[in-house]
C-alpha cells in the first residue's frame, strides 16, 4: 500500500551547515497521514516542527529519507513540479498572516485562484464563498492593513481554502492572536475540515490549538517524541 | 497574463514610490525628445535655408574648387561647359565666379571671397537683382554679418583688391548697395557679391565660373568635361555633422537624465526585492517558480517606463505641440553658432524620434529593473518566507 496515505515520511532527515557543525533538524523521522486528518505537530522551538511543515509542503528538500506527498516524492520533485504541487494541492497559512499588502482582501483570496486559471465569474463565485465561509465578505474591498489581526488570519485561512486544496499547512496560526480570535479561528478550520475532508497539519506550541487537534505529534530534538490520537478528549471540537 | 496583471497591481499600490519615480523618467523622455526635436529641427532648419540660398539642387564644381582650400582658388576657374551652358540659358542653372580679394574697410585689411552673380537669377534666394545698377556705379552685395564685422552699412563706398587670371593685382572702390540679412553664414561672412560679368571682365575670366548651381528640381545632369557634380549629400555633409557633434554633446544631458531615472528604478527594484521578501516566499508557497517570480520583479520594474511614457504623452504631447507651433526665439549670440538657423527655431518632433526615444527608455528601464532580480534565482521559498535571502 504505498500510496494509500495521503503523507507518509520515511526515515526523513534534515540537517543544515552551521559553520564547520551540522544541525540535524529532523532525524528519521517515519509519520503517515491520513486524509481529512486534524493534526498539530507541537515540541518546543528547534524541535523541526516549521521544517517538517516545509518539507511536507514542497518548500524544501530532505537531506535523506523520503517525504511523499499526494503519491509525490518531496525529494525528487524539480523546482517547477514542486510549485505545481503547491499550486494544485496545497494551501499554505502562516503565522505572519503573509497578505499581500497592496491587494485587497478580495483580491488577496482570489490569488490563488489566479494561478489556476480560473474564469474571472468563477473566481468571483469562489472567492466570495470563501470570504463568506470566514464571515469577512463585507471586508471584500478593505486592504490588510485596516484589519486586525484576527481578521487578516481569517483572510489567510480564506486564501488557503479558496481552491479547495487537499491539503493546508498551518505553521503557528494562532501565535499573533488573542484568545477570543484564536478560537475563532480554529473553529473555522475545524468546521473546514469537517465540512471539506481538508486535511489540516498544524506546527504549534499553542496550548489553545492542542485542545482542537484529534491527532498529536511531539517533536524533540528533530524526533517523534510521541504520535497521540485525541479524538475521545476533542470529538470534532463540539464540546466549544 | 496574471504576472502583468499583478506587476501593474503592485505598480500602483506601491503609490508614491512609483510616481516618483514615473515622474522623473517621464521628465526624462520630455527632455529628451524636446532637445533632440530642436536639434532635428536645426538640421532640417539650416539644411532647407542653405539649399534655398546657396546650394539649390546641387552644384557643379571647376575640378579644382575647392571652398576649404583658399589656394586653390586661383586655379579654380574654367570656361563653362556648352552643356552647363543651356541649362543657365534655361534657367535651370546659375554660375558663380569665386575670386580671392580683399577689402579695405575704414583703412583696415579684411580677406574677402569676391563672388560674381548673375542679378538676374532666380534660382537662390540671394537678393541679387541689388547688384543690377548702372555702369556707373560698382555695386557690391554683402550679408549683415560681414557688414558687422567690418562696419560698413549701404551706401558705403570701400576699396576691393583682387588678382586677376594673369596674377595681376588691381583694386577698385565698390560701392554696397544692401546689406542682406540671412540665416547662410556660408553666403555672408567674408563674402562680397558682385554682378557676375562685371567680375569676369575685372579677373579676365570671360565666359568663366568656379562653380555652376542647379535648380531645385532640376533632374538633368549633362557631362560637363573638367567639373565635377556635387549633390546635395556631398554639400550639406558639413551642416549634417555640425549638427551630429551638437547633437552627441547634448548625449550628456541625455546620460545624466537617463542615469537619474535609472538610479531611482535601480534603487526601487533593490529595496523592493529586500523589503518583500516574505512576499516572494507567499508566491512561492501559492505556486510561483522563481522564474515566474523575477519575470513579475522585472516587470514591474519595466512598467515604470510604460507609465512614464504615458504620463509623458499627457503633459509632453502638449507642452511639444505648443512649442513646435511657437518656435523657439534665439538669441543674437545663436548667430554664431556655425550654421543657419534663423531668427527662429522650430523643432521637429519626428515619429521616429518619438518611437526611437521610447524604445530606448524602455529597453533600458527593463535591462535596469531585470539586474537586481537575478538575486531571486538563488532564492528558497524557505529563506524567502523567513524573510531571509538565500
Amino acid at each position: 500500500m504505498e500510496n494509500s496515505y495521503l503523507i507518509e515520511t520515511r526515515d526523513l532527515v534534515k540537517t543544515y551547515p552551521m559553520g564547520e557543525h551540522t544541525i540535524v533538524a529532523l532525524d528519521k523521522v517515519n509519520l503517515k497521514f491520513e486524509k481529512a486528518e486534524f493534526t498539530g505537530l507541537v515540541g518546543p522551538s528547534g524541535s523541526g516542527k516549521t521544517t517538517l511543515l516545509n518539507i511536507i509542503g514542497s518548500l524544501d528538500s530532505p537531506t535523506s529519507g523520503s517525504a511523499v506527498v499526494m503519491g509525490r516524492k518531496v525529494e525528487g520533485l524539480s523546482h517547477k513540479q514542486a510549485s505545481a504541487l503547491r499550486n494544485h494541492h496545497i494551501g499554505f497559512i502562516f503565522q505572519t498572516f503573509n497578505l499581500l499588502p497592496v491587494y485587497t482582501v478580495f483580491e488577496n483570496v482570489e490569488f490563488p485562484l489566479l494561478l489556476l486559471d480560473y474564469s474571472a465569474a468563477e473566481r468571483r463565485k469562489m472567492t466570495m464563498a470563501a470570504l463568506d465561509w470566514v464571515g469577512l465578505a463585507d471586508r471584500a474591498r478593505s486592504k490588510p492593513a485596516q484589519l486586525s489581526g484576527g481578521q487578516s488570519q481569517r483572510v489567510a485561512i480564506a486564501r488557503a481554502v479558496v481552491k479547495k486544496p487537499a491539503l493546508i499547512l498551518a505553521d503557528e496560526p494562532t501565535a499573533n492572536l488573542d484568545a477570543e480570535n484564536s478560537h475563532h479561528i480554529l473553529q473555522t478550520m475545524e468546521r473546514l475540515n469537517r465540512d471539506l475532508g481538508t486535511t489540516f497539519v498544524f506546527a504549534t506550541h499553542d496550548e489553545k490549538v492542542i485542545d482542537y487537534l484529534r491527532r498529536k505529534i511531539t517533536l524533540f530534538d528533530g524526533a517523534v517524541a510521541k504520535d497521540e490520537r485525541m479524538e475521545a478528549q476533542r470529538p470534532g471540537g463540539e464540546k466549544r | 497574463m496574471i504576472i502583468p496583471k499583478l506587476a501593474l497591481r503592485n505598480l500602483l499600490g506601491a503609490g508614491l514610490r512609483t510616481w516618483l519615480n514615473v515622474v522623473v523618467l517621464s521628465f526624462a523622455f520630455v527632455v529628451i525628445i524636446w532637445t533632440q526635436g530642436l536639434y532635428e529641427g536645426m538640421n532640417a532648419q539650416a539644411e532647407r535655408a542653405s539649399v534655398d540660398a546657396a546650394l539649390g539642387g546641387g552644384q557643379y564644381w571647376q575640378e579644382k574648387y575647392d571652398p576649404l582650400d583658399v589656394f586653390s582658388l586661383e586655379d579654380a576657374h574654367a570656361i563653362v561647359p556648352d552643356s552647363l551652358r543651356a541649362m543657365i540659358a534655361a534657367n535651370r542653372a546659375t554660375a558663380i565666379l569665386v575670386v580671392q580679394g580683399t577689402l579695405y574697410p575704414k583703412g583696415r585689411i579684411h580677406p574677402v571671397m569676391i563672388k560674381g552673380i548673375d542679378p538676374d537669377q532666380q534660382l537662390l534666394s540671394l537678393p541679387s537683382h541689388f547688384l543690377k545698377t548702372g555702369e556707373d556705379r560698382f555695386p557690391a552685395l554683402i550679408g549683415s554679418r560681414m557688414a558687422k564685422s567690418t562696419g560698413l552699412k549701404v551706401g558705403d563706398t570701400v576699396t576691393m583688391r583682387w588678382r586677376d587670371a594673369h596674377g595681376t593685382f588691381d583694386a577698385r572702390d565698390v560701392e554696397i548697395v544692401q546689406v542682406m540679412k540671412t540665416i547662410v553664414p556660408s553666403i555672408d561672412q567674408g563674402q562680397v557679391w558682385i554682378p557676375l560679368d562685371r567680375l569676369r571682365i575685372l579677373a579676365g575670366m570671360e565666359e568663366e565660373a568656379g562653380l555652376v548651381v542647379v535648380a531645385q528640381g532640376a533632374l538633368e545632369r549633362p557631362e560637363a568635361p573638367g567639373w565635377v557634380f556635387r549633390d546635395l549629400d556631398f554639400l550639406l555633409s558639413d551642416i549634417k555633422q555640425l549638427v551630429r557633434m551638437k547633437s552627441a554633446g547634448a548625449a550628456i544631458l541625455y546620460f545624466v537624465l537617463i542615469l537619474l531615472a535609472m538610479l531611482a528604478i535601480f534603487d526601487t527594484q533593490v529595496l523592493s526585492i529586500f523589503r518583500r521578501k516574505k512576499e516572494m516566499g507567499t508566491l512561492m508557497a501559492f505556486g510561483f517558480t522563481r522564474g515566474r517570480v523575477i519575470r513579475l520583479f522585472t516587470l514591474e520594474g519595466a512598467l515604470h517606463g510604460v507609465l512614464a511614457a504615458i504620463v509623458a504623452a499627457l503633459y509632453g504631447i502638449p507642452f511639444l505641440t505648443w512649442f513646435a507651433r511657437r518656435g523657439w526665439a534665439l538669441p543674437e549670440a545663436m548667430d554664431s553658432y556655425g550654421f543657419a538657423i534663423g531668427e527662429k527655431l522650430f523643432p521637429v518632433y519626428s515619429a521616429g524620434l518619438v518611437v526611437a526615444t521610447t524604445l530606448l527608455v524602455l529597453v533600458i528601464t527593463t535591462i535596469v529593473s531585470f539586474l537586481p532580480t537575478r538575486k531571486i534565482a538563488k532564492l528558497k521559498p524557505t529563506d524567502a518566507l523567513r524573510g531571509r535571502m538565500s
